[in-house]
């Protein structure tokens, strides 16, 4: 009784442009839904396994268990690795964006003889594959008789993580409408005052970033970590040397709750973005 | 050589202000008494100097050679800080971190006032948004930002108000009621406004006296009447409305009277209107001033004979005539269309009169379309 | 704004550690370069003799090694490249008020540890993963093939890990072309293939280039993918320099192969640059 008859009137599509609609539409969520699988494959596997019963090596799924992440200092050397790994990466942190930041700013805001040879020199550790970043630092140390171990590490941390502070703290100062600092000496602010009232706080988000980003390349680093650290384990260090007889499954627990935390991270910068421009 | 000025008061001078870039003057030569509580108003076109200009008054640039003075005191070296002059900005540069609230105390709070809720709040209600005070600029409107930039300001009471073309982002009707606003407002709060614009319609609207700005220079100053009425050079003449500049040449001599010779046919000129340094002029008459009558209709005053109706285009409270004259020049007249309908059409044999007074007389040798192109800041941003 | 001083005072510390910490080493490296072993002396003591040989004599031992890096390298870009460049236009055109929650998804594996995501590639790929007995009981591969220990894997592991250093800068690229553009190739006659071609792969490429070179570099050095996912005939140049300094004590081979590969990459990258005509790159 409800059945529409069609207007003979209104032109009909052809059902062939209708097709190749909808294969255009969705060729693309197919393809989608294929590369976001294929990205989160290994990392759904260290999750299911990070809840294998396995003991040592965890290579064959055994069981199903939550004693791992009960107890994710179980296994040796994992958690004196992953509190190297955040000590090295806290203190890397700290002075990258200090001397990264103050770069972004001399290279950002001023016209001085020599900008684009400072623009060249942050520019050439990031091209530099790591194996020579690694292998040129301990040549250096050795030189100096100073053994591999745990400043060097930090040295060695900062150093390249200097360059990524300054792209991404020069990027967020190239927004920066230079209006608003007219309008704050305009307004009884002098070069400190103005600085310290309207450019840093509208800068810090870059700065926050700039740290965020080098925490977790330094977190992550395994190459020049290990030409670096001597006999200091970091945990990209315990995996790598792990990797052939089986990696404990806590090493996936704290594999996994790095990813979380770090999403959750993400995830609240982008909702705190997000309500304070409503 | 900087020191705290905020203290300076009195007529805003500058003396011989040039400020160079390289070989490039972009204010060149300038002199300028701005008096104590007038609305003041730079008018040019873009890239005139009149924004470098305000900049040097705010402090914001540092003039090449010249001295700027606010009553007795010489703040040429000063820094923006340092003087009592606050900005209104074209974009309206509200401190996208700070609330409303917080934007407008700024300046209060560098300068260590005491009491600034009540400050904040008197001008916020003068303004009549006192509800936005908690929130951030990017919630508020154009309009409501563009007053908030003016509350920021005001809340000072500086010795003189800068406004860098402040109406420009908003759309026509808020314009036109902040022009009336703010006429309002400096009388009411009795500061010194000075206000940058290319639109001589504002600037004629707004302010008292009006400097006609063009490549780094003023070309004539005077009240909005003066500047319409009696402009002195081509540019004046083409920027503030329209005018028919026509070629000719003075013949004679009657009293207070001119007598021009226009391609054969004559005139008579005020000559208090006439800025000639020698025979060959240019007689100019506003289009409003024009009457067209038909051939054997009388008319009076002075008479240019000969036209042939080219255009007509009707805008509703007036109708724009093109009118073809014998010697090849096309004029521009506007007819009220305050009994109906247009009553001429294209192709009519009509002649031209004018009250006499309202001829001006421009220098022979003067470049007649200068100011008269499209004006490039309505498609520029700044 | 500001005296004159201002910026080398706050350059000063930032780069007074990169030339102490990055300028020297490398030219430290330079150094050892061409030094030859202290004859009679103990292993790891050298003397400076200027052997420009070394070079010559690390480039034609590993000459192998040289050639399956940089092939290694394009190949997992390539790959890199293909698998991205549709992933940042769905974001970029497609994705509507999904966009930031699909960048955000396209970043987060990667916060997981570089080496266990590694790993957990090998794991899958082997022999008690779920991939290679299903292709084998599809007969997709034979009973005798494996999947770790192969060019195969490590190429994967590669493009896998570097796939956010290709993306990222695409996705920045393709994002900032005006949508309108490609509606004005298709109002002036052009297909969607065209519109393409002509139009939105012009305009990205700045991110192609980004993203190639950042992929790139670091792929050519790697040798992380190389030792878990390979064997020992899928060694790159990056293994060996890991074991002239580790294992087989040789620092002057190890720093003259360092050197080789950067140039090796400098002139690549050059080439390159200069064909695809873009100039900034920070």
């Amino acid at each position: 009784m409800n059945k529409k008859i069609a207007d003979p009137s209104i032109p009909k599509i052809p059902a062939g442009a209708k097709f190749q609609r909808w294969f255009g539409r969705n060729l693309i969520r197919v393809y989608m839904v294929i590369a976001f699988t294929y990205l989160f494959i290994p990392v759904a596997y260290t999750f299911a396994f990070s809840f294998n019963d396995a003991g040592k090596s965890n290579l064959i799924w055994k069981g199903f268990t939550l004693r791992n992440w009960q107890n994710p200092c179980g296994a040796p050397d994992v958690c004196s690795a992953l509190a190297n790994s955040i000590k090295i990466g806290f203190l890397a942190t700290l002075f990258a964006t200090i001397l990264g930041t103050m770069i972004a700013f001399a290279i950002g805001r001023h016209q001085f003889k020599g900008r684009s040879t400072s623009n060249l020199l942050i520019f050439l550790p990031m091209a530099t594959p790591e194996i020579v970043l690694g292998a040129s630092l301990l040549s250096l140390f050795l030189v100096f008789k100073i053994n591999p171990g745990f400043w060097p590490t930090v040295i060695a941390h900062v150093m390249f993580c200097i360059s990524f502070v300054v792209v991404t703290v020069k990027a967020r100062i190239a927004s920066l409408d230079p209006r608003l600092e007219q309008a704050a000496m305009d307004l009884y602010a002098n070069e400190f005052e103005t600085f310290r009232r309207v450019t840093l706080p509208l800068v810090a988000p870059g700065i926050a970033g700039a740290a965020l980003l080098a925490f977790s390349l330094s977190f992550d680093d395994f190459i020049i970590t290990n030409f670096n650290s001597g006999t200091v384990i970091t945990f990209p260090k315990f995996v790598y040397t792990a990797a052939a007889r089986g990696i404990p499954a806590q090493a996936n627990v704290i594999g996994s709750g790095m990813f979380f935390l770090a999403l959750a991270i993400v995830i609240a910068g982008q909702v705190v973005n997000r309500r304070k421009s409503r | 050589m900087s020191f705290d000025a905020s203290s300076a008061r009195g007529d805003l001078i500058l003396t011989r202000i040039t400020k160079s870039y390289g070989d490039f003057k972009a204010v060149d030569d300038l002199s300028l008494t701005i008096p104590k509580g007038s609305f003041f108003a730079l008018l040019g076109p873009s890239g005139c100097g009149k924004t470098t200009t305000l900049r040097m008054i705010a402090g914001l640039e540092e003039p090449t050679v010249g001295s700027i003075h606010l009553g007795e005191t010489d703040i040429t070296t000063t820094k923006p800080y340092q003087r009592p002059i606050n900005t209104v900005f074209q974009n309206y540069a509200l401190f996208p971190h700070l609330t409303i609230f917080e934007n407008i105390a700024f300046g209060l709070r560098r300068r260590g006032v005491k009491d600034v809720d009540a400050e904040v709040n008197k001008v916020l209600n003068l303004v009549e948004l006192p509800h936005l005070a908690g929130r951030k600029p990017t919630q508020l409107s154009g309009g409501q930002q563009q007053r908030i930039a003016l509350a920021r300001a005001i809340v000072n009471r500086p010795a003189l108000l800068l406004l860098d073309e402040p109406l420009g982002a908003l759309d026509l009707k808020l314009r036109r009621q902040m022009q009336i606003e703010l006429k309002w407002i400096q009388k009411e709060v009795g500061l010194t406004f000075v206000h940058v614009t290319h639109d001589q319609e504002e600037a004629m609207t707004m302010a008292d006296t009006i400097a006609v700005m063009n490549e780094g220079q003023i070309e004539q100053m005077g009240s909005p009447a003066d500047l319409y009425d009696n402009p002195k050079t081509a540019f004046v003449a083409n920027f503030l409305g329209q005018s028919n500049l026509i070629k000719g040449t003075i013949s004679g001599n009657d009293g207070d009277s001119l007598v021009a010779d226009l391609y054969g046919q004559k005139v008579s000129l005020p000559k208090s209107r006439s800025h000639a340094t020698d025979n060959s002029i240019y007689a100019g008459i506003r289009p409003e001033k024009f009457r067209i009558s038909l051939l054997n209709t009388p008319v009076s005053g002075n008479v240019l004979s000969g036209g042939h109706i080219e255009d007509v285009s009707y805008i509703g409270v007036s109708t724009q005539y093109q009118v073809a004259m014998p010697w090849g020049q096309e004029l521009i007249v506007f007819e009220q269309n305050d009994d109906g309908v247009a009553p001429f059409k294209k192709g009519d044999a009509v002649n031209i009169s004018w009250e006499p007074i309202f001829t001006f007389a421009l220098r022979g040798d003067e470049d007649v379309t200068a100011g008269s192109e499209v004006n490039p800041e309505v498609l520029d941003e700044e | 704004m500001g005296k004159i001083r201002t910026p080398y005072l706050l350059l000063l510390p930032g780069f007074g550690f990169l030339f102490t910490f990055f300028i020297l080493p490398i030219l430290n490296l330079a150094q050892t370069s061409t030094q030859t072993p202290v004859g009679g002396g103990d292993t790891g003591q050298y003397e400076q003799t200027f052997r420009f040989q070394n070079y010559i004599d690390a480039f034609l031992d590993n000459k192998e090694q040289f050639a399956r890096s940089f092939i290694y390298a394009i190949i997992a870009t390539i790959l890199a490249l293909m698998i991205s460049y549709p992933l940042a236009y769905a974001i970029a055109f497609k994705a509507g008020k999904y966009k930031n929650f699909l960048l955000v998804l396209v970043v987060a594996p990667f916060f997981t540890s570089f080496l266990l995501r590694t790993v957990a590639w090998k794991q899958i790929l082997g022999e008690e993963g779920f991939v290679v007995p299903t292709l084998r009981s599809l007969g997709i591969i034979g009973q005798s093939t494996t999947l770790t220990s192969t060019s195969f894997a490590v190429v994967m592991g590669m493009t896998y890990n570097f796939l956010p250093f290709m993306t990222l800068p695409l996705y920045a690229s393709i994002d900032r072309i005006d949508p309108r553009t490609l509606e004005a190739s298709g109002d002036l006659y052009a297909n969607a293939f065209t519109t393409f071609r002509k139009v939105t792969l012009p305009l990205s490429m700045p991110g192609v280039v980004a993203g190639t070179l950042l992929t790139f570099i670091p792929a050519a050095g790697d040798y992380v993918n190389a030792s878990i996912l390979g064997s020992p005939s899928t060694k790159m140049i990056g293994n060996v320099i890991e074991s002239r300094y580790f294992k087989i004590v040789d620092y002057p081979t190890a720093a003259a192969l360092s050197f080789t590969l950067m140039a090796a990459i400098l002139i690549l990258v050059t080439i390159y640059i200069r064909k695809a005509g873009t100039e900034e790159l920070v």
